[in-house]
């Protein structure tokens, strides 16, 4: 059965100022698919996330989304930790709407159920920087689950936060897997490989690599079984072959 | 000294400690609010250009009433004019990634001061600018009061309106921005109710003295708040009693109200920190321990 496109990127290109970030970028992803974006620094993974949630236009192509408005996830990291905010605050803004005036009780139950989604119950009315960086990060996601997002992107989500909520985390997005298409950034390849789908290589152009399916060696035996790499030795031109290659 | 100070705020014979006492209780509720935004956006550097500005707008308006007798231009609705300018060009420049933002901020801080000193040098017999600089509380007329009242109405509505907006672009832009909501409306909005704030506290502390009465309260008020409407509730308490504090301790010494006034916050804000760090953290701290045990 033909899955259903949930973004089309065609032919994308981005430059801020003169300086080319993105070149001719084209690819689908989707319904519940789980995309890692994998990069150098500078290579563009930041600028296609912002593209693709319209913070910024592209120069030439066509960026298309089916479907609700994404879900954010931003990293915690940039956060102002002086800000007086308390969690079900930060929640509850996920449901804003342009246009003025206040939250409805509809509002007030969708941010209720993400935090009972995020188990975040009973920190519901602390401070937002008194909480540890994976609470933090669990905090953004209900934000951008309240909202109630067919596809969720996801900035970095285990920068500056420890191994263990790295795993937790990897487990909480393969569980909500289950019904939203999932898009991260990120560096940590312990983490591309916790999580089974498609893996986008971006440095100005696009590549798809396949993910092997393979007992790893140290130095990458810390992590569990049963684990992915990445081929960077092998890119997919067809556009859609996801899950596992064998050599 | 209470006494005397109680008696002269009934007494008919000198309203200015009247409208002094009722210009700094009606205004706290905007300072506290708008205070607020500029210490959690971290924003006092644009609150502190936009009140040294309204000096060109004051000194014009001294001018004109100086020279051509216009009569109707009062210093505070120049300076409102100057205001409002200065926010609407600080609005764009902040806006636009490929400025210089802080340079045109101290910018427009210096040209707006040079050209009030100007006029107000040009003005024959009105060579001082000590009481704008440093607030004089004998400059508060009693049509000043409904202009108060007015802006006060103004800023406090438009606050309680589009206050889950101004929440969400102040602690996450970029996530306000994916929500669909116009940053940098509610940025420039911001600036202009700013703007006005900044206004109505030239006339109670002075110019020079804006960024502090705008920054200490709020800051104060943050140290024991963790949501943003109470920390703008403590923050316009404390304005409201900081202010009064100041005019009667003022009155009493006979010392310069603005200054006696950013003293008075001052120390409340200090006497906040020392209470927080020696009895809430010590407190928490014990808690903590004896939960361990």
């Amino acid at each position: 059965m033909e899955r259903e496109v949930k973004i089309r990127l065609d032919a994308v290109s981005f430059s801020y100022e003169e300086k080319p970030v993105l070149n001719n970028i084209s690819f689908n992803v989707y319904d519940r698919d789980i995309i890692t974006v994998v990069g150098p620094n500078g290579g563009g993974k930041t600028t296609l996330l912002k593209l693709i949630l319209g913070l910024l236009k592209p120069d030439s192509g066509s960026i298309i989304i089916n479907g609700r408005r994404p879900g954010y996830v931003p990293q915690y990291s940039h956060f102002d930790s002086k800000f007086p905010i308390t969690v079900f605050d930060v929640v509850l803004s996920g449901r804003l709407t342009s246009g003025w005036g206040f939250y409805s009780r509809k509002d007030r139950k969708e941010a209720e159920k993400a935090i009972s989604d995020m188990q975040l119950e009973n920190v519901r009315n602390s401070h937002f920087s008194a909480l540890s960086g994976g609470q933090r990060q669990r905090v953004l996601i209900a934000r951008a689950l309240a909202g109630d997002p067919e596809i969720l992107l996801l900035d970095e989500p285990t920068a500056n936060v420890d191994a263990s909520v790295g795993s937790y985390l990897s487990e909480i997005l393969l569980e909500l897997n289950r019904e939203l298409t999932i898009m991260l950034v990120t560096h940590d390849m312990g983490f591309v490989h916790s999580l089974t789908g498609r893996v986008f290589c971006i440095n100005r152009v696009f590549h798809e690599h396949p993910l092997e399916c393979v007992e790893v060696e140290a130095p990458l035996a810390g992590h569990q079984k049963g684990m992915k790499i990445v081929r960077h030795d092998i890119t997919l031109d067809n556009d859609g072959c996801g899950g596992c290659f064998n050599d | 000294m209470i006494d005397s100070f109680f008696s002269a705020l009934f007494n008919p014979a000198v309203p200015f400690i009247r409208y002094a006492f009722l210009a700094g209780l009606l205004s706290s509720i905007a300072f506290g609010m708008i205070g607020t935004y500029v210490v959690v956006k971290r924003i006092s550097y644009i609150a502190g250009s936009v009140s040294h500005a309204t000096l060109a707008g004051i000194g014009f308006a001294v001018y004109m009433n100086e020279v051509y007798s216009v009569s109707w231009l009062s210093p505070m609705a120049g300076g409102l004019v100057s205001a409002l300018v200065t926010a609407l060009i600080l609005s764009f420049v902040t806006n636009s990634s490929r400025e210089r933002s802080d340079t045109a901020i101290g910018t427009v801080w210096a040209l707006g001061m040079a050209v009030g000193i100007l006029f107000i040098y040009a003005s024959p017999g009105y060579g001082d600018p000590m009481s704008y600089l440093f607030g004089n509380i004998l400059l508060i007329k009693k049509g000043d009061l409904f202009m108060i009242l007015f802006l006060d109405a103004l800023i406090a509505t438009v606050v309680v309106i589009f206050y889950n907006r101004f929440l969400s672009v102040s602690f996450d832009e970029e996530f306000a921005r994916v929500r669909g909501i116009n940053t940098f409306l509610y940025n420039m909005v911001l600036t202009v109710l700013i703007a006005l704030t900044v206004v109505l506290m030239v006339s109670t502390v002075g110019i020079v003295m804006v960024i502090a009465f705008m920054t200490i309260p709020p800051a104060t008020a943050s140290v024991f708040t963790n949501r943003l409407w109470k920390m703008m509730l403590l923050a316009s308490l404390l304005c409201a009693f900081t202010s009064l504090a100041g005019l009667f301790v003022s009155y009493s010494l006979n010392i310069p109200s603005g200054a006696t006034t950013i003293i008075s916050a001052g120390i409340i804000y200090l006497a906040a920190v020392l209470v927080k760090k020696l009895v809430i953290d010590r407190a928490r701290k014990k808690t903590a321990e004896l939960s361990l045990r």
